[in-house]
């Protein structure tokens, strides 16, 4: 049987996994990538709950965490791009300024 | 035990070994009757060397793929080069997984209630085939051919998706079997109260596969054949293959949504029973067929695109037309009595 | 094969674990962005198995079609539009790596334990989801639905109109600065 545990663990892990990629890597792409495995830890955490209390309004916020995500993508490599133009670079490293 | 090792799993496999040897079988004559069928409409004769009529030609099409040096470039990105008829081939034949043939469970392999959903899931990772390969070959025109074909298949994704709404709204249903029995119910396919859907999703779909008068992405005069300049053998046999399937696909889809499946037209009209005595798949082959000869004329008939046309197209005319169809539709449906 | 049959369920889920753990350890070790991309696409494909496993079908179609149809598409449109290439292995990771790594490594103990905590609890057997809708039992997607457009209906607004902003703002953000223009 596969209980909620299960399902927590493998939620937290991958959510220091994806918290390890956005506070390591330099690439702002690879950032960005960090984030969203992130909010899927969270989504697995949520799924897991509306399983173990059969009540799916955890199912639901999940649908809203998808939205929320993909605005954040969106509006992120945007973002990527317009740095991107200016420094001819991604590198988050070298995004010191505070204005240009 | 026996029992369920059979109906789980050895009558599944069996099923789908079957549809897979005829899936492809199908793609490799749609190919001969593509090339048949445009040789009669520009009054040539076509391939007829090989076998009576050029029967066989398939057949050494096929031959010729397999044993084929599988040529990888030095300057290509090996693993990802490899990745890419791997995905976009096996969307393209799962997709077969959730197509009801026929009324009788031996005739579908499953029916999923999220059958429709699946279909546009499993079908999107698609565009990854198209757009890795092109990336992995390192060479400019397989990038811009593979790029164009995203932002074409992304783009189109959208006007198709509001029209297949269109249909889940009349059969108040996700799985396709459901939605080929609520046309039963309704006595009527459901291309009459939603015409315009069907209109825009066979253009959608049309451009979904990449065919003209939508193929800019292999455009040949242009991209030197775009995101599969640099396959040869077993891996461009798997882009090839996956287009026709896909063109199977869409086809069936149109064939169960709109033009109610296996069932015979009218399906509650009496003084039509004698149509009958067609069975249930042949109905659904012979509509799949119409769907695939259109592919074909329209490849025959209509010049190509410009890429800020097509993109125009998508997002500035089938976007609002499928989007007002819907709320139409949706407001009929409300109406007392509105049940279709 | 009749243990096989018993533990089926677990032997699915450790298999998709594994699937999305392995493509969440890419997206940080991987140096090419698009193998990056590309090993979370394969994470999020396991995610969606375990959607199906945990009874939430309708979730696990519209993760394949949203992560994987749109937004990692997305993701390797802008890659190949910035066009970085693998870069050296000095120049990947951020320089402060020791506490860095010390965070990231406090965070996963403290959401381990919870779990653990959480997996000690002998927690009630499982309830499926699955609701009644006006008295009669229906699929994932129509459950969903029904909560969704009922008591979730003013949220579900907020996040369509979010959606639009983020639309607007990034067509704002991509478009090229006027002073770039004329040069």
């Amino acid at each position: 049987m596969v209980t909620i545990g299960h399902y927590l663990v493998l939620s937290s892990v991958l959510f220091a996994i994806g918290a390890g990629g956005v506070l390591l890597r330099r690439n702002g792409i690879a950032t960005l990538l960090g984030i969203e495995l992130m909010l899927n830890a969270a989504n697995v955490a949520f799924v897991a709950f509306a399983k173990q209390h059969g009540n799916l309004e955890g199912q639901v916020v999940v649908f809203f965490v998808m939205a929320v995500a993909a605005a954040e993508v969106a509006v992120g490599l945007a973002l990527l791009v317009a740095i991107f133009r200016r420094l001819q670079s991604i590198d988050v490293d070298r995004l010191s300024a505070m204005r240009w | 035990m026996n029992e369920l090792l059979w109906t789980y799993v050895g009558w599944p496999l069996l099923k789908i070994l079957v549809i897979l040897l005829a899936l492809v079988l199908l793609a490799a004559y749609l190919s001969w009757f593509e090339r048949k069928l445009l040789a009669y409409m520009q009054i040539r004769l076509g391939p007829n060397r090989v076998g009576p009529k050029g029967w066989l030609q398939p057949i050494a099409d096929a031959l010729k793929l397999f044993v084929k040096e599988d040529l990888t470039p030095g300057f290509a990105e090996k693993f990802v080069f490899l990745l890419g008829p791997v995905l976009i081939i096996v969307p393209a034949l799962v997709v077969f997984s959730v197509i009801p043939f026929g009324p009788s469970p031996h005739l579908f392999i499953t029916d999923v209630n999220i059958g429709v959903l699946f279909i546009l899931a499993v079908s999107s990772i698609g565009v990854y085939g198209i757009i890795l390969g092109g990336w992995a070959s390192n060479n400019k025109f397989s990038l811009m051919g593979g790029l164009r074909s995203a932002a074409q298949m992304i783009s189109y994704e959208v006007p198709m998706g509001f029209s297949v709404v269109t249909v889940l709204i009349l059969a108040k249903s996700l799985s396709l079997v459901r939605i080929v029995e609520a046309q039963k119910q309704a006595g009527l396919w459901f291309v009459f109260p939603g015409f315009v859907a069907f209109l825009v999703y066979f253009i959608c779909g049309v451009a979904e596969t990449n065919r003209n008068p939508f193929d800019l992405p292999e455009a040949e005069s242009e991209l030197v054949a775009g995101y599969h300049t640099e396959y040869s053998g077993m891996k461009f046999a798997f882009y090839f293959l996956a287009e026709y399937a896909n063109m199977v696909v869409v086809s069936s889809l149109a064939t169960v949504m709109f033009f109610g499946g296996w069932l015979r037209p009218f399906p509650n009209v009496s003084a039509l029973a004698f149509l009958d005595v067609i069975p249930p798949l042949v109905w659904f082959l012979l509509k799949v067929a119409f769907f695939l000869f259109l592919y074909i004329w329209f490849r025959g008939t209509f010049p190509r695109y410009r890429f800020d046309q097509l993109m125009g197209i998508g997002w500035k005319v089938l976007l609002p037309v499928s989007l007002v169809n819907l709320l139409v539709v949706a407001y009929f449906v409300s109406l007392p009595g509105g049940q279709v | 094969m009749d243990f096989l049959v018993a533990h089926f369920s677990q032997a699915v889920f450790l298999f998709l674990a594994f699937f999305s753990l392995g493509g969440a350890v890419g997206v940080v070790v991987l140096r090419q962005p698009v193998h990056a991309a590309l090993s979370l696409l394969a994470s999020f494909l396991g995610v969606a198995g375990l959607f199906v496993l945990a009874r939430g079908e309708f979730l696990a179609a519209v993760q394949v079609l949203v992560y994987a149809g749109g937004v990692m598409v997305l993701f390797l449109f802008v890659i190949m539009f910035v066009n970085v290439r693998a870069v050296g292995k000095e120049a990947q990771y951020l320089r402060p790596l020791v506490p860095l790594a010390v965070v990231g490594g406090l965070l996963f103990s403290a959401l381990a334990l919870t779990a653990m905590w959480a997996l000690g609890r002998r927690p009630p057997a499982d309830a499926f989801p699955l609701v009644s809708v006006a008295g009669q039992e229906v699929g994932n997607t129509e459950a969903v639905g029904w909560i969704l457009y009922r008591e979730y209906l003013l949220p579900f607004e907020v996040v369509s109109v979010l959606l639009l902003v983020a639309m607007v703002g990034a067509i704002v953000l991509g478009r090229k600065p006027k002073e770039m223009e004329k040069a």
